[in-house]
């Protein structure tokens, strides 16, 4: 799970991005505004996975799968 | 492409162009040339009404910049974003807003009236293109290296509403106008639609740019980055609405020469200026403009960063550091305009300081991690 609370974008999708370099089929990753829910999103589809958001108090967690 | 993008896209261009056509309906309501929306230029203009420098030709609370604060504040709060946040590097955020002031002022301008000043035919801004994107390219050399402020943590309401009530006391100051608040008599601080054409301009821009969260520096920072081309279309519709506007309106002159119109032609200053800028806004996450709207949303840092491009106008008109724009005297005569030694050291000043918070923030961090 990588925890990307507090980071303002890009730090997020670059820290989701740099993940990815590993070419797992599942990532998990948390964040506390609704922008880089967003950008997660779009950068993990345009990357062909699948993405899940739950939120929890303010916080969310972004599932990626493929 | 799936809809989802389709639609995203579709919304921030649709936006994009109701800002452009708005930036030029301020201007032939009153605003000066090419300034119908302009945060750096706006943000010294409030400075000078607080008296935060001497300059009498730039001093007028600009409702708009009370506008965008409102309009992100209110949209936060409709669509549940808003979020008192902050405590991520305050002070090293206020000095590279500070910076970025001074180099937006060397230019003549932020990256939002670059566009507009692009749109114009204003080529000079061509050159600050140029500067603004090196700058944002040398910003993502150390963002992929791993550069960061650190996190940001939630923050007690005062915290996040302050920023939004001292943009309600500005515009009750700026209707009251009383004796102690200076607005210019002459000189772009004079130039200004009236007051609630200016405000409902800056709460529909800011309602837009809080829900697309349009963003010049991220224009090109996502699409260098990740390829993500969202930010960008909105950055191009301003530009597209804008030159539609300028044409139509008799506004679009080409060429470097650009007498009257707020802007010079001190080519290499136009380009180290908003070099600095796209450099110091790639650290902080966002243009001017942005922070603005990050500020209405409750970001305490973002606010920090604004008082520090408020300062950096202040010192900038103080010490002669803003370029001065090219004129033309009742004989005739043509003065040049363009960036002061002292101005020049100052920008020079401002990248190196940019780069040492780049280093510090980049590498030394990752070091220390490494030891510990």
């Amino acid at each position: 799970m990588l925890d990307a609370r507090g980071l303002s974008c890009p730090e997020p999708v670059i820290m989701i991005k740099k993940a990815m370099e590993t070419k797992e089929s599942k990532y998990e990753i948390m964040v506390d505004n609704r922008t880089s829910v967003e950008n997660i999103t779009r950068f993990g589809e345009h990357q062909g996975y699948k993405v899940s958001v739950s939120e929890n108090g303010g916080d969310y967690t972004l599932t990626l799968t493929r | 492409m799936q809809s989802k993008d389709k639609k995203e896209l579709l919304v921030i261009a649709i936006c994009g162009l109701i800002t452009g056509a708005i930036a030029i309906a301020l201007v032939a309501l009153g605003n000066p040339a090419n300034m119908g929306f302009c945060i750096a230029c706006f943000l010294r203009d409030t400075a000078g009404a607080l008296k935060l420098h001497s300059a009498g030709v730039v001093q007028y609370i600009r409702p708009e910049i009370i506008g965008l604060v409102l309009g992100s504040f209110a949209c936060a709060i409709i669509t549940k974003e808003f979020a008192p946040k902050g405590g991520s590097a305050p002070l090293t955020r206020f000095i590279l807003g500070f910076f970025v002031m001074i180099g937006c002022l060397a230019f003549l301008g932020c990256p939002f009236r670059m566009i507009l000043r692009l749109a114009a035919g204003d080529l000079n801004a061509l050159v600050a293109l140029v500067g603004f994107v090196c700058g944002i390219l040398t910003g993502i050399f150390f963002l992929k290296r791993g550069f960061s402020l650190g996190r940001s943590y939630k923050q007690p309401v005062t915290e996040g509403i302050s920023f939004s009530v001292i943009q309600v006391i500005l515009l009750i100051l700026v209707i009251a106008a009383p004796a102690f608040i200076a607005f210019s008599e002459s000189g772009p601080g004079s130039k200004h639609a009236a007051i609630i054409i200016s405000l409902i301009a800056g709460l529909a821009v800011g309602c837009m740019a809080q829900r697309t969260r349009l963003c010049m520096v991220g224009a090109t920072r996502d699409l260098v980055l990740f390829g993500e081309k969202k930010l960008f279309v909105g950055f191009v519709a301003i530009f597209i609405a804008a030159l539609i506007g300028n044409i139509v309106t008799s506004r679009f002159t080409l060429g470097f020469e650009q007498i009257g119109k707020v802007a010079h032609s001190d080519h290499v200053w136009n380009f180290l200026g908003l070099y600095l800028a796209g450099f110091g806004c790639v650290l902080l996450g966002g243009c001017p403009l942005r922070q603005l709207i990050l500020a209405g949303e409750g970001n305490a840092d973002s606010a920090i960063t604004v008082l520090g491009l408020v300062i950096g106008a202040a010192f900038s008109h103080n010490f002669g550091l803003a370029g001065a724009a090219a004129s033309k005297a009742e004989d005739g005569t043509i003065n040049p305009g363009g960036v002061s030694t002292n101005g020049r050291i100052a920008v020079i000043i401002g990248i190196v300081v940019v780069l040492i918070i780049a280093v510090l923030n980049t590498f030394v961090k990752k070091n220390a991690k490494k030891e510990a």
